[in-house]
């Protein structure tokens, strides 16, 4: 069996995937694992998952553009200019 | 070629990266199970030729850093073999090949060695020669490989400096010491020179094209030889090549290497290759049993 | 230090030096490539475990942790005919290992009784390290027990671990002859 191993590097960073080890069971993948991401205490922690157990997604569909939640369906520039600009000829109409 | 390979080999040479389920041309996919199987062959095959100095390091230290450094080749010789088998080539089909001859490994472990010095130039000089390779593949089309490169690459580190405190060592030690190394750096050296292979040009090399490798033999040779000529002499030892020297152009230029040995040596004539094969084929036949009760379960 | 607890310390030393060479044979040709690289790291810990022992019996002597290790005729070493024997069969290697821990962890289990802080500490420390090695062996005993050769080698090498300790085998000295050639080829005291 193919077990994917995840490891992090410090306290508080994210577990990255470093690689797979082949195991007849979870004790053997655990030494494994442990031997090939870890003997040089390189690895603060591990994760050793069977690879069937993973899901793998890659395909996203967004076919109407869905940017109303995402930053790039925010532009501002024109409409702050405009806004600015607003105040800066009621100032100047105020004070004159 | 086709639309699609065509595409493909596009993307590829202008930085693109492929992972193990993307589509890839069934050419790339060949090329790339070949060159990545000679890497895993040659870091296993590696073992063979320094193990045997475990037990005669002369020091606790020296024992210790030797049996983790040759722990380092095997575990990269899993790893490799597992990015082998995600293209879809078994580790077992590899290690029969490998036996067989079918499958190649790199020249230089197909020689004896014969002395302590051995221990600290192939240390030294060997994993130099093989560590410019190594970076230049960090930046492979394919990216599992790329990967395990970088791992690699942070482990050989001390490799290189476990090598140079051996020989440093043996020059600051007694004359027969310092002959060790002399000797073994005459003898290595031919074979150093070839390593790198012959210098095809970049674009004439399918490895290059498909940007499975990202540097051309030649510039690898010249890395090398820029690298690590400077640091032989200065410790007073000598190189057997009267040509050997760097241009005023930065080139060094050098006599031309035995491109008939090597060519030999690769197809398993070198001195050692048979005895190492045959140690590997009875080890593998003897622990057959081993493997069927581990692995029957595996899927 | 007192006489049977030095006497001690150079028996587990020699035994570990001794085994951790045995296990580092199989480097390059285990069974399985995972193996390969797990077992070199059990091997590795053997050999710090010898060295640790041997800095700290090497100071009572006036000498050096490689001069106790290298430098004593075959007949001065003290390790058990178990770890002399060279074992490439895989289920004569894992009894070996099997057996070897169970005995290793009573003597260790003395040791870390001692009265002086430093040997008891440092066998603390070993035990710990040992704690894997066990689990390692444990794991493999699981899967061979039902295996006759595997079943045979523990009753072939069982009796082995009560045999004394002055009496070698003949696979010592050839062990030694190849230990010790690089460090013989150059006088005493020269830097390695």
């Amino acid at each position: 069996m193919i077990y994917e191993v995840f490891r992090q590097e410090r306290k508080g960073q994210p577990f990255q995937h470093a690689g797979s080890v082949e195991a007849p069971d979870h004790s053997f993948a655990d030494v494994y694992a442990r031997e090939q991401y870890g003997r040089r205490g390189e690895s603060q922690a591990l994760w050793v998952v069977p690879r069937e157990a993973i899901i793998e997604i890659d395909e996203f569909v967004d076919e109407l553009n869905r940017n109303y939640h995402r930053v790039d369906g925010y532009s501002l520039k024109d409409k702050l200019r405009r806004a600015r600009e607003r105040v800066g000829s009621a100032l100047v109409a105020r004070d004159s | 070629m086709s639309e699609r390979d065509q595409e493909f080999l596009e993307y590829v040479q202008s930085g693109g990266q492929v992972e193990t389920t993307d589509w890839m041309p069934d050419d790339y996919r060949a090329k790339l199970i070949k060159f990545i199987e000679m890497h895993g062959n040659s870091e296993l095959m590696g073992v063979l030729p320094e193990r045997e100095w475990i037990l005669r390091a002369p020091t606790l230290q020296r024992k210790l850093a030797l049996t983790a450094k040759v722990q380092d080749e095997v575990g990269h010789s899993q790893l490799i073999y597992r990015v082998v088998e995600d293209l879809g080539k078994p580790r077992e089909q590899c290690l029969e090949d490998l036996i067989s001859g079918k499958a190649k490994f790199h020249n230089v472990f197909h020689y004896p060695t014969k002395t302590w010095g051995d221990v600290g130039v192939i240390a030294w000089l060997v994993d130099a020669a093989a560590i410019i390779s190594q970076k230049a593949l960090l930046k492979c089309s394919y990216a599992p490989y790329a990967r395990i490169m970088k791992k690699i690459c942070w482990e050989e580190s001390f490799h290189i400096l476990h090598g140079r405190d051996v020989v440093l060592t043996l020059m600051n030690g007694t004359d027969a010491q310092r002959e060790l190394v002399q000797e073994a750096v005459t003898r290595w050296w031919g074979p150093l020179m070839q390593f790198h292979g012959n210098p095809i040009s970049k674009d004439e090399d399918p490895m290059y094209v498909w940007r499975i490798k990202s540097q051309g033999n030649e510039e690898a040779r010249q890395q090398f030889l820029d690298g690590y000529v400077p640091q032989i002499w200065e410790l007073g030892l000598s190189v057997p090549d009267p040509k050997l020297r760097k241009n005023d152009d930065g080139v060094w230029e050098y006599t031309e290497p035995d491109w008939d040995e090597l060519r030999s040596v690769v197809t398993g004539h070198g001195p050692k290759s048979q005895d190492r094969l045959d140690l590997r084929r009875r080890a593998r036949e003897n622990s057959a049993w081993v493997r069927k009760i581990v692995l029957a379960e595996a899927a | 230090m007192n006489e049977s607890e030095a006497r001690s310390l150079l028996e587990i030393a020699d035994d570990e030096l001794i085994l951790g060479w045995r296990d580092s044979e199989w480097t390059g040709i285990a069974p399985l490539l995972e193996e390969d690289v797990a077992f070199s790291s059990i091997a590795q810990n053997e050999i710090g475990h010898a060295r640790a022992l041997y800095e700290l019996l090497a100071r009572e002597r006036g000498i050096t942790a490689d001069e106790l290790a290298f430098d004593r005729s075959p007949e001065e070493y003290r390790c058990s005919r178990l770890v002399e024997l060279r074992l490439l069969d895989w289920e004569k290697t894992v009894a070996r290992q099997y057996l070897y821990e169970e005995a290793d962890a009573k003597r260790l289990a003395e040791l870390m009784q001692s009265s002086d802080p430093e040997i008891s500490g440092l066998a603390a420390k070993i035990d710990r390290e040992e704690t894997y090695h066990r689990m390692h062996a444990q794991m493999w005993f699981d899967r061979l027990k039902d295996e006759p050769r595997f079943t045979a080698a523990i009753e072939e090498l069982r009796p082995l671990l009560d045999a004394g300790r002055e009496e070698h085998t003949s696979e010592l000295g050839e062990l030694w002859d190849e230990m010790t050639m690089v460090r013989r080829s150059q006088p005493a005291g020269t830097a390695w």
